[in-house]
């Protein structure tokens, strides 16, 4: 190491890794993986969340795990919570929808309505 | 890099892993594998989360989940249920003696025993991994050094340290900053920046647990003080018998190398900085900076008056800087956020942070750090939790062996160097050691005598014999066998050994004695004048009784091993005061509980 | 320009050099400040708490190793200061052994003397459980009993700074601290080279010689034996100081007397068999420089130093000089050619030694100092020792009248009396060596240069053609510099004496022992040494080749210096020593 530059490298590597143990402001996801979210696909969706971060390297975004919230017919749900906001709960998520919900969620602020609990149906 | 959805820190301190935390971890990441889990969860051994009473600790991120008591069959339960469903495992998540808050519904810097502390010296103790340089970066470490070495001159450091107001962590308090010009004075060709890892006071730990938990903080530390005094060299003089401390410390050194953070030439500048270790054998008076760096020759480990003082002539003859653990535990944050900053936090004149190691007669016996200057009754009641067992709090040892004892009508005293030493107590390196209604305040001040008496290096005649001849007497007045005037001459004795013994641990020696005196001078009456021990404890002052509420069961004459209990089946017992040895064992094996001392 | 200070004790300005100690100070402002662990330019360390001054700061400091400061106000007597010198003497009362009156110490104790100093009441004010230690009395020279001790350790320093031996050190810690070998040895099993600088510096009875006045007295009682005595040259520099009589002044006829009075059948001198060593000494160093020899010469009259160099130089052990030590060669002689001269059986004879020295003790028990089966020297006796038993003999030592050694072996010249001062071998040999080699007389018989007491001294004499390099050294951590020098090359001489003790014999283990206090005022090594080179310069013979009865002796018995015979009966051999005894 010859600089502060190359200490700086390092520091930005390693932050985003271990951010979760100290970032308050972090956008949260937090995914039910109860028996029924498990049994109705939340593992892969949970996956897909890290992977699509990891991709975009994101910080500031924790991914999180919750029990039963209740309502086990719209699983696999999950919240999004950005500082400062309300949560905003997608329902029914699949894989394929969590590219979306990263790039207009959490990276541009605006919830992508259509797949929200808001839009439900029943 | 791999990317984890989730953290857990299983506490590697000495507390915990003698506790059984290295079990956990290996038990952590079987468990991880076995679920498919360890790619998205990572266990990271951490240093001391400072709640030792609850240990072994285990939190999870990014919940910030507290577990206290794990043991290794929770840890199944802990992966299955909350890494992979989501579910807190409620029965295992610690819970506050007071408040009755816990981590389940609060963020963890919420409850009781964190909410009223500010972690400024123990910022990354249980949140970094000590093994792993990255992470002592990540959370920015040698951005400090960096800024010292390629944006200030040694003065202008030397100037921010000042300014910041940093005392001295070890004992005397003495300015930090004053330290490092005295030193910067001194012209030589060699400087060297000493490290005081001797921590000795009975119960103290804080020097432990920053060194295990963030080594990194004190040889950055130790740089950026190297190159403010003009040191090239550095020696860090730790105990032998903290191991994990010096695995870290081994570990961390080499690392530093390795990303040339020490070694030569550091960040590309003229300034070279090495570390060495050198391993104490325990002795309490090598925590005394000119027999510390007796010691580090090589020498018998023994202080020599000063002047001259290691400024001007120290290891090895030259000048040197010797700073505790803590204080430098302050320094990088110092410089990276200003003097002003760490004003901000404590008194004028007591600035920032101070950590202590409760224990004794407290719920929440661990490591604490508080801002200076909050109340005394904060620490015991809010953050400690408070007296077990509904018993009273009599006072609190503060100082350790060096220190004094500071009674109940002072426990809203604001604890800061000046205001404890006014007392007669003293902040010393931070043991606090809590006390309720059965301790007895002569065999408290005895037992930190017979601390001193047995840690004196034998050289000067006032601590060699004077202490020992004051804990004969304090001896004497526990067994009962106290003549009046023995206070006077305990005084005596004690401002004698104050003002002429040689070294600190000399000097300030009889601290507990005269504290207790002052304070507790009835109770010192008590046992010499009538032959009584208030609080029930000196064994050879105590009659065991038996009283109406005896069922004549015959338990307890059986128990008795000198047969001094006599009496028949249904009918009260009676005990032969004259044969008894007060062992007690009557009392603890009667149910009825009809057996009481006075 | 010297920096000079500005300061007030007790109200009086004083202005001394930077760098001096309050005490010093304090002394030139004419007022005492009591001291135990201090001793002059040996040990200052500040331990005993005794000279105890007030700087207004929070604790009190030690005036020993306080250095002076600008507007410094010392106080050194206020009640506060007096209260806490006496606690601490108290203190060091409660844990020490205090059979005074039997103590060989009584009346001559630095400890006692700070009792009526400062005025001790109550000897008991502290007392408590003492420390039971056993004496360690295996060693031939030296007796240490730790009950006395007050762990001042003038004898540590003594040991390690002036002798660079080190072989006693505290032990242990706190109350239990206690000043001995390592390992729990006794003095005898370890590398120490019975010097006895340790004794000569203990304020108090926890060091003295092994004693050897019964075992004399014993023998003087014996009619079957006939006792004869020698007394070294040193003994008659400092024996007055036992009786009053002041330092430097010379007791020679009065020793004389004195031996004669206790009952020694023969009074002679070892300054005969210094004129003798010097004969088959300068005689051995012609032969070195003429043949060849292993050079550079190093004398071997010192017992502690030739132990000293078998045990940490055994690389120089060649260089040594093959002659035993003056009172040998007088044993040697007095068992062979005064005893046929006598007629008398040598079995028959006891050979006194009354030395200035410790290591004598241990010198005369060598195997190879013997003949036939028969030590040299049977007993020696330390001028201490020799000062008791004239004491219990009742003898007025004071006014005595001045007498004659015995004639023969009790006959020397001025060469053989300065052997007691550092310098003085070097000097008694250049004397006749010079002559010797080139057969002029030698004007001036004063050779300055190996005088005084500078620790090494250097010089370089014409002798002839040839410059001769010599050097002096006394004090064997002296020595050891010396030998280094030697060692890396540094230095390269043809000559030296080395002396174990600092001053050399007159200020030996075995002398009269000089207090703290005394020492700040004088310096014991050179106003003894002045006694000798006074006595020196008034002998009629200065040189030891003008002998009468040395050359007698090689006339009538020896044939020549270095003959075969002198050699059986005049010279020994060295072993090296191992530092650390299994």
């Amino acid at each position: 190491m010859k600089s502060l530059a190359d200490l700086q490298a390092i520091r930005a590597r390693t932050l985003e890794n271990i951010n979760m143990r100290k970032d308050e402001d972090a956008c949260r996801v937090i995914i039910g993986m109860a028996t029924c979210g498990i049994a109705a696909g939340a593992r892969p969706v949970m996956l897909a969340f890290m992977d699509e971060i990891a991709k975009r390297n994101l910080k500031h975004v924790t991914v999180s795990q919750t029990g039963c919230i209740g309502m086990c017919r719209y699983e696999p749900m999950l919240d999004v919570v950005l500082p400062g906001q309300e949560k905003v709960t997608y329902i029914h998520v699949k894989p394929e929808m969590v590219p979306r919900i990263v790039s207009e969620h959490i990276v541009n602020g605006h919830p992508v309505e259509e797949y929200t609990i808001g839009a439900a149906k029943d | 890099m791999e990317l984890y959805r989730s953290h857990v820190l299983v506490c590697g301190g000495t507390g915990c892993s003698s506790s059984g935390s290295a079990k956990l971890i290996e038990r952590f990441e079987d468990q991880l594998k076995e679920k498919g889990l360890d790619k998205e969860v990572k266990v990271v051994r951490t240093g001391c989360f400072g709640l030792c009473e609850a240990g072994p600790v285990v939190i999870v991120y990014p919940e910030g989940t507290f577990y206290s008591r794990v043991k290794e069959e929770d840890v199944d339960e802990i992966v299955s249920e909350h890494l992979l469903k989501g579910r807190k495992v409620q029965h295992l998540v610690y819970v506050d003696h007071k408040t009755h808050e816990s981590s389940v519904q609060k963020s963890l810097n919420e409850i009781g025993f964190y909410k009223q502390q500010q972690r400024v010296a123990l910022r990354n103790c249980g949140v970094i991994d000590p093994e792993n340089i990255d992470e002592y970066i990540a959370f920015d470490g040698y951005q400090a050094l960096g800024k010292a070495l390629t944006e200030m001159t040694p003065e202008q450091v030397i100037q921010v340290i000042l300014d910041s107001g940093l005392r001295g962590r070890g004992g005397a308090g003495f300015p930090t900053g004053k330290k490092w010009q005295f030193a910067r004075a001194s012209q030589a060709e060699h400087k060297y920046f000493v490290c005081n890892a001797d921590e000795g006071d009975p119960g103290a730990f804080m020097d432990r647990s920053l060194l295990e938990g963030d080594p990194h903080a004190i040889l950055e530390a130790m740089a950026i003080g190297g190159y403010a005094i003009g040191a090239d060299e550095g020696w860090i003089y730790v105990r032998a018998e903290y191991p994990i401390a010096v695995k870290r410390l081994e570990k961390a050194i080499e690392q530093a190398h390795e990303y040339g953070l020490l070694g030569k030439n550091i960040f590309g500048t003229d300034f070279s900085f090495d570390i060495h270790i050198r391993l104490g054998a325990g002795a309490f008076v090598c925590g005394e900076e000119t027999a510390l760096m007796a010691s580090i020759e090589g020498k018998r480990g023994e202080p020599r008056p000063k002047p001259p003082f290691p400024a001007v002539k120290g290891l090895f003859e030259s000048p040197t800087n010797i700073n505790n653990v803590e204080t430098l535990g302050n320094v990088a944050q110092i410089i990276l956020k200003g003097a002003d900053w760490f004003k901000s936090i404590g008194i004028p004149t007591s600035t920032g942070t101070k950590v202590f190691a409760l224990g004794g007669k407290i719920n929440n016996t661990g490591l604490v750090e508080v801002p200076m200057g909050v109340p005394l009754r904060t620490i015991i009641e809010d953050i400690g939790g408070g007296i077990p067992n509904g018993k009273k709090f009599k006072a609190v040892q503060t100082g350790g062996p060096s220190g004094g004892c500071i009674p109940a009508s002072l426990l809203d005293i604001s604890v800061d160097y000046d205001s404890l030493t006014s007392v007669g107590a003293m902040m010393g390196s931070g043991g606090m050691i809590v006390m309720d209604e059965d301790n007895c305040m002569v065999d408290i001040a005895r037992f930190f005598l017979d601390f001193t008496v047995d840690e004196s290096c034998g050289k000067c005649t006032p601590c060699r014999i004077g202490t020992r001849r004051m804990l004969e007497i304090l001896q004497r007045i526990t067994e009962g066998k106290g003549q009046e005037g023995d206070i006077e001459k305990l005084e005596t004795l004690a401002e004698n050994i104050k003002a002429s013994a040689l070294c600190g641990l000399g000097q300030t020696a009889p601290n507990p004695v005269l504290s207790t005196i002052k304070f507790f001078r009835d109770e010192y009456e008590a046992h010499i004048k009538e032959k009584r021990c208030p609080a029930h404890h000196c064994q050879a002052l105590l009659n065991y009784e038996i009283t109406d509420a005896c069922r004549g069961c015959t338990a307890c004459a059986r128990k008795c091993p000198v047969n001094a209990i006599s009496g028949t089946v249904k009918q009260k017992h009676v005990i032969d005061t004259q044969k008894c040895i007060k062992c007690g064992n009557c009392m603890a094996t009667c149910k009825f509980g009809a057996i009481i001392k006075n | 320009m010297e920096n000079l200070v500005k300061l007030t004790i007790d109200g009086v300005p004083v202005e001394v050099p930077a760098g001096t100690t309050v005490l010093e100070a304090a002394k030139k402002a004419g007022i005492k400040i009591p001291t135990l662990c201090y001793l002059k330019d040996i040990n200052q360390i500040g331990a005993c708490r005794m000279c105890l001054v007030d700087t207004g700061a929070r604790a009190f400091g030690a005036a020993c190793v306080l250095p002076v400061s600008n507007g410094m106000n010392v106080k050194t007597n206020t009640p506060k200061i007096r209260s806490a010198r006496k606690t601490n003497l108290e203190l060091l009362l409660s844990n020490h052994d205090k059979k005074c009156l039997s103590c060989v110490r009584n009346q001559k104790c630095e400890l006692q003397q700070m009792c009526i100093d400062l005025g001790v009441e109550d000897t008991d004010t502290y007392a408590g459980k003492m420390n039971e230690y056993d004496i360690d009395d295996l060693s031939p020279s030296i007796v240490r009993n730790n009950n006395k001790c007050i762990l001042c350790r003038r004898c540590v320093a003594a040991c390690i700074n002036t002798q660079a031996v080190g072989v006693i050190g505290p032990v242990a810690r706190g109350f239990k601290t206690q000043i001995k070998c390592a390992w729990d040895k006794s003095l005898s099993e370890a590398a120490c080279i019975n010097c006895g600088q340790c004794i000569a510096a203990c304020p108090t009875g926890a060091l003295h010689e092994k004693d050897s006045t019964r075992e004399v007295w014993d023998l003087l009682n014996d009619s079957t034996k006939h006792v004869v005595v020698q007394p070294a040259p040193a003994v008659r520099a400092a024996l007055g100081e036992e009786f009053g009589i002041p330092m430097g002044t010379s007791v020679t006829g009065k020793m004389a007397a004195a031996l004669r009075r206790l009952g020694f059948e023969k009074v002679f001198d070892t300054d005969w068999a210094a004129d003798l060593t010097i004969m088959e000494e300068g005689t051995e160093f012609i032969g070195r420089l003429k043949n060849g020899g292993t050079l550079p010469l190093i004398t071997s009259c010192s017992p502690g130093w030739i132990k000293f160099c078998e045990t940490y130089y055994p690389d120089f052990i060649p260089n040594l000089s093959s002659c035993k030590s003056p009172h040998e060669m007088e044993g040697a002689m007095i068992k062979s050619y005064w005893a046929e001269k006598e007629g008398i059986d040598p079995k028959d004879i006891r050979v006194v030694s009354v030395m200035p020295c410790t290591a004598k003790k241990f010198e005369a028990k060598r195997p190879e100092l013997s003949h036939d089966g028969l030590q040299d020297v049977d007993a020696v006796l330390t001028t201490r020792e020799l000062a008791r038993m004239i004491k219990e003999a009742g003898i007025d030592f004071a006014n005595l009248q001045d007498e004659d050694f015995d004639p023969m072996l009790g006959e020397s010249t001025g060469a053989g009396v300065i052997f007691g001062a550092t310098g003085g071998v070097m000097e008694a040999a250049l004397r006749t060596v010079y002559e010797v080699v080139t057969g002029e007389t030698l004007e001036k018989v004063d050779f300055e240069a190996v005088r005084g007491t500078e620790g090494i001294k250097e010089a370089t004499v014409k002798v002839g053609d040839l410059d001769v390099n010599v050097a002096v050294a006394h004090g064997t951590a002296n020595a050891a510099k010396l030998l280094d020098s030697i060692r890396s090359g540094e230095k390269n001489y043809h000559f030296i004496e080395v002396m174990g003790c600092p001053g050399g014999c007159v200020t030996g283990g075995g002398q009269p022992i000089v207090d703290a206090q005394t020492r700040m005022e004088c310096d014991p090594k050179a106003l003894r040494a002045k006694a000798l080179y006074t006595e020196d310069a008034n002998k009629p013979h200065r040189k030891s080749h003008e002998n009468a009865s040395v050359m007698a002796l090689y006339k009538d018995y020896l044939g020549e210096p270095n003959s075969h015979k002198a050699h059986e009966l005049l010279h020994t051999t060295y072993t090296k020593r191992e530092k650390y005894i299994k």
